[in-house]
């Protein structure tokens, strides 16, 4: 069995004349928090898009559970859920419809009991027959982390999950993401908040301008070091 | 059932129910083909021997624009909340997509023209209640043609500034011959002259757009 969950290897990816990223290598081992950090414009998210199979490299490949990217990006989706702050949730859905239309999408077997296990799962049981528009942010996302977990699948990317959630719906957040990673699963946060990244990750890595300029285990830093760290490494 | 068809009736379900609850596009498009309706009804005579000439054209330009009006919104479902992004991020093959999307605007525009036969027969005095069951084949086809290239064109829109000026732009040249042969089918029947021409131009027309689409879709949706 493979011990990395993603590996990407001299990968960049240019839109025209801009390069977003520049030869990233990178290896996130199966069942660690990786949180990546970076200004805005650094390439954090094309990174999560390269790996979620929304696009390709422009060079360099990346491996998602012993998969190349390019190869089979059907296969790979399976095996990824992704929550952003966008929700990627049908307002006029109800919570439960929501749930059915992407558990078909998945084409998953037991369908009833999965979406009975996971809107169980986020706190949403009683709610499952409302539509979603009536939900408050908070809410909302607990259902997104219940369409991104409902195939179970074995790598989560977070991209910048807590903007928009006041504190409590951040600390439910946090608590949901520490309980996935004691499920076995990877996880690939993308962030700004140092402080929250530093307290679930395993390890952390730095992008600027397209490249990752640090990588290192979050055992041995804390947070005024990583705050200093991030200025220096982030400053021309 | 293979996992293909599962996906494509989902997204058409979706389609419907959201429609169903909402019914946005569906009234402003109809709204738009009355006004088309009553505005040719001040150009011709309701009940003159022409009616049975122009009709045709009336009732295909009221479906085309109000159409467009629809195509145009059909994607907004999916860019709300990012919900396209969430669609492709699972195993979805992007001809499922393109299929439940055009059912479900077929589905739509059916519903439409519905509406838009009776407001002919009130305004224009049209009278087709003999000749119904033999228009539903050249409508049902001019409609499926039309969805086809719309679905395809207004999902190649979504991301351009002027997409509802954009949409009309690349989809009417190309329906062009396919709305003739609807018309010149629409019209034969009236007439009651021979229409298995026009119905067999049409099929092709539909098959070709049909397939061309299901071959592009997967690069419109690419980023």
């Amino acid at each position: 069995m493979n011990t990395s969950a993603i590996i990407i290897q001299n990968t960049t990816r240019r839109f025209g004349h801009i390069t977003a990223l520049q030869n990233i290598n990178l290896t996130v081992p199966t069942g660690c928090i990786f949180a990546l950090f970076g200004p805005n414009g650094a390439g954090k998210t094309t990174l999560l898009r390269l790996i979620a199979t929304l696009a390709k490299p422009s060079s360099g490949d990346i491996w998602v559970s012993d998969i190349n990217t390019r190869r089979n990006p059907h296969e790979i989706r399976k095996n990824i859920g992704f929550i952003s702050h966008q929700t990627m949730l049908y307002d006029d859905l109800m919570a439960r419809e929501n749930l059915t239309f992407y558990g078909r999408m998945y084409g998953l077997q037991n369908l009833n009991t999965r979406i009975e296990e996971v809107l169980l799962a986020v706190g949403l049981k009683d709610r499952q027959r409302d539509r979603i528009q009536k939900f408050s942010r908070g809410m909302k996302q607990r259902l997104a982390i219940a369409r991104a977990i409902l195939h179970h699948p074995s790598i989560l990317l977070l991209d910048e999950p807590f903007t928009g959630l006041d504190t409590s719906a951040q600390s439910v957040l946090s608590n949901m993401i520490t309980t996935l990673k004691a499920e076995g699963r990877t996880i690939f946060l993308v962030t700004h908040d140092l402080a929250r990244g530093l307290a679930l990750a395993d390890r952390f890595g730095i992008l600027f301008q397209g490249q990752l300029v640090h990588e290192a285990s979050t055992k041995d830093i804390g947070e005024s070091e990583l705050q200093t760290l991030y200025e220096n490494k982030t400053t021309h | 059932m293979p996992l293909f068809f599962t996906q494509t009736l989902a997204i058409l379900h979706k389609d419907l129910k959201t429609e169903w609850r909402t019914r946005e596009r569906l009234s402003a498009m109809a709204f738009f083909a009355l006004l088309v309706v009553i505005i040719f009804n001040f150009i011709y005579e309701p009940g003159s021997p022409i009616i049975k000439t122009v009709a045709p054209g009336i009732f295909w330009i009221a479906t085309a624009f109000a159409g467009l009006l629809g195509l145009s919104r059909s994607y907004a479902i999916e860019t709300q909340n990012d919900c396209l992004m969430g669609l492709r991020l699972t195993p979805v093959d992007p001809g499922a997509i393109f299929l439940g999307k055009m059912l479900g605007n077929t589905l739509t525009m059916l519903i439409l023209q519905v509406l838009i036969l009776p407001i002919l027969v009130i305004f224009l005095n049209l009278q087709i209640a003999e000749a119904l069951p033999r228009l539903i084949l050249p409508i049902l086809l001019g409609t499926l043609g039309f969805a086809a290239i719309g679905t395809l064109f207004s999902a190649m829109s979504l991301n351009t500034r002027l997409r509802e000026a954009f949409l009309p732009l690349l989809t009417l040249p190309i329906f062009i011959p396919a709305l003739l042969a609807a018309i010149e089918s629409f019209r034969a029947v009236l007439t009651g002259a021979e229409i298995t021409d026009w119905l067999v131009l049409s099929g092709a027309f539909v098959a070709l757009y049909i397939a061309a689409c299901l071959l592009l879709f997967e690069y419109v949706l690419e980023d």
